[in-house]
């Protein structure tokens, strides 16, 4: 693995057309040239517009280990485009059988969970450091109620009593969200979380958000040699990369909905930003998906304290090195997946 | 790290022509031009080793030059671009 991580290509404007010149990617916006991006600086290419995709630069790309995802307008993943997989055949056959087996599967979704409910945990101390009275205290009782989910993580055993503490966990953390958001706009409020359609604004840019991790994670898996579709605390479905998914977990709080809640304080984002539909449903306009886009790929290069591996690491390149944390997990070199956390 | 590669290749002959379009795609496919015989490449050392073999392989030495400048990551903090062509920056977001 490289020692930085590689940046993502997005493409948001319709009717872009991205095509192969040597081993460069050449971005045309409506027949005019904008960009050409060496195929060597990226590790992969995010369309989030109706643009295309020359089969030549696609070939170009599965060579070079790219990934190229298309993306509908809510930010849920059509259609993902890679080569034949790569990687290490012993490491995926190690995958599956921890899947097929009850007690790897539990031990590995234990510690999705714990380091899900950890992070959610951290989010809100911080709150209540540095809130002030009854905010600060409101915060600190949630923090303490979910240390509790925590430890009955720990004595959890069995996978559907797991998945309850989660849900029980992420609704003890959404019921204050609102308060961490610090703004006077009516609409820039949290009413629950609410997906398929979401409900407002704030949720609009959390699926949105989610779904960019979740297309890093799942890069970042199949760049060790996993299998981002066969995962552990999600059940196997078609189409679901249940792998991606379970790492996401423990970087949803300290990577979307800490981006969520700056943007939203710091006015970056605004009401203006989104577009109501029909059924109540919100989505991010194309100048808020760019401002968004903009942001979370600028906190990827932020640096952080990595706990488990004291080594300092970007925000980036935090999925590469649990993947392969996890890979070291599957094949018996660590007797627990170390879920990433925040000091 | 980031090397800066400037090169002068000689256009009397078309064989000097097919040199330059060839020293060109190498620096294209590895950084970004900055200007029309400048580019910026940030670069790991493997890459770097394979792209100075192929320039040097392709240069032809007693009528083009070639010059690399290797720089601090923190050099394009204590850089000014003035006027039209504003280089991408390949490190930023890339949002298109």
């Amino acid at each position: 693995m490289t020692a930085q991580a590689q940046n993502v290509l997005y493409v948001l404007s319709d009717g872009a057309y991205l095509s192969r010149d040597h081993d460069t990617v050449v971005v045309k916006v409506d027949g005019e040239r904008r960009a050409q991006v060496p195929i060597c600086q990226i590790e992969g290419v995010a369309v989030l517009a109706r643009a295309g995709v020359s089969p030549e630069l696609l070939g170009g790309l599965v060579d070079a280990g790219v990934f190229v995802s298309f993306f509908g307008y809510g930010g849920r993943l059509l259609a993902r485009v890679d080569g034949i997989p790569g990687g290490n055949v012993l490491l995926r056959k190690a995958q599956v059988r921890a899947s097929d087996n009850a007690a790897a599967t539990l031990a590995l979704a234990r510690s999705f969970v714990i380091g899900k409910v950890a992070s959610e945990r951290g989010q809100v101390r911080r709150a209540s450091r540095d809130g002030n009275g009854e905010s600060a205290e409101v915060f600190g009782a949630a923090a303490d109620r979910l240390a509790i989910f925590s430890r009955r993580a720990l004595e959890a055993d069995n996978l559907d009593e797991l998945r309850g503490i989660e849900g029980g966990a992420a609704r003890e953390y959404f019921q204050v969200f609102d308060r961490l958001l610090k703004t006077d706009e009516a609409d820039l409020r949290f009413n629950g979380r609410s997906r398929r359609p979401p409900a407002d604004p704030i949720n609009a840019m959390l699926s949105f958000g989610y779904a960019l991790l979740m297309r890093d994670c799942a890069a970042a898996l199949a760049g060790v040699g996993l299998d981002p579709a066969i995962g552990f605390l999600h059940e196997d479905r078609p189409g679901r990369l249940g792998l991606a998914l379970d790492v996401m977990e423990e970087l949803r709080a300290p990577v979307v909905d800490r981006l969520v809640i700056a943007l939203v304080n710091r006015r970056q984002i605004g009401a203006a930003h989104f577009r109501k539909f029909e059924g109540a449903r919100w989505e991010m306009t194309h100048d808020g998906r760019r401002s968004f886009i903009a942001a979370y790929q600028a906190a990827k290069s932020d640096q952080i304290k990595h706990i488990f591996l004291e080594q300092n690491a970007s925000w980036g390149l935090v999925p590469h090195l649990q993947a392969r944390l996890l890979a070291r997990t599957l094949r018996g070199d660590i007797i627990a997946y170390p879920p990433f956390q925040l000091k | 790290m980031l090397v800066l590669v400037c090169y002068d290749v000689s256009t009397v002959t078309a064989e000097g022509r097919r040199r330059l379009r060839r020293v060109a795609d190498l620096c294209e496919n590895h950084g970004v031009r900055v200007q029309f015989s400048l580019f910026e490449c940030p670069i790991d050392q493997m890459t770097w080793l394979r792209l100075r073999h192929d320039l040097l392989q392709t240069m032809e030495s007693d009528e083009d030059s070639l010059r690399f400048y290797f720089i601090d990551e923190d050099a394009k903090q204590k850089t000014e671009h003035h006027g039209v062509r504003k280089p991408l920056d390949l490190r930023g977001p890339l949002v298109f």
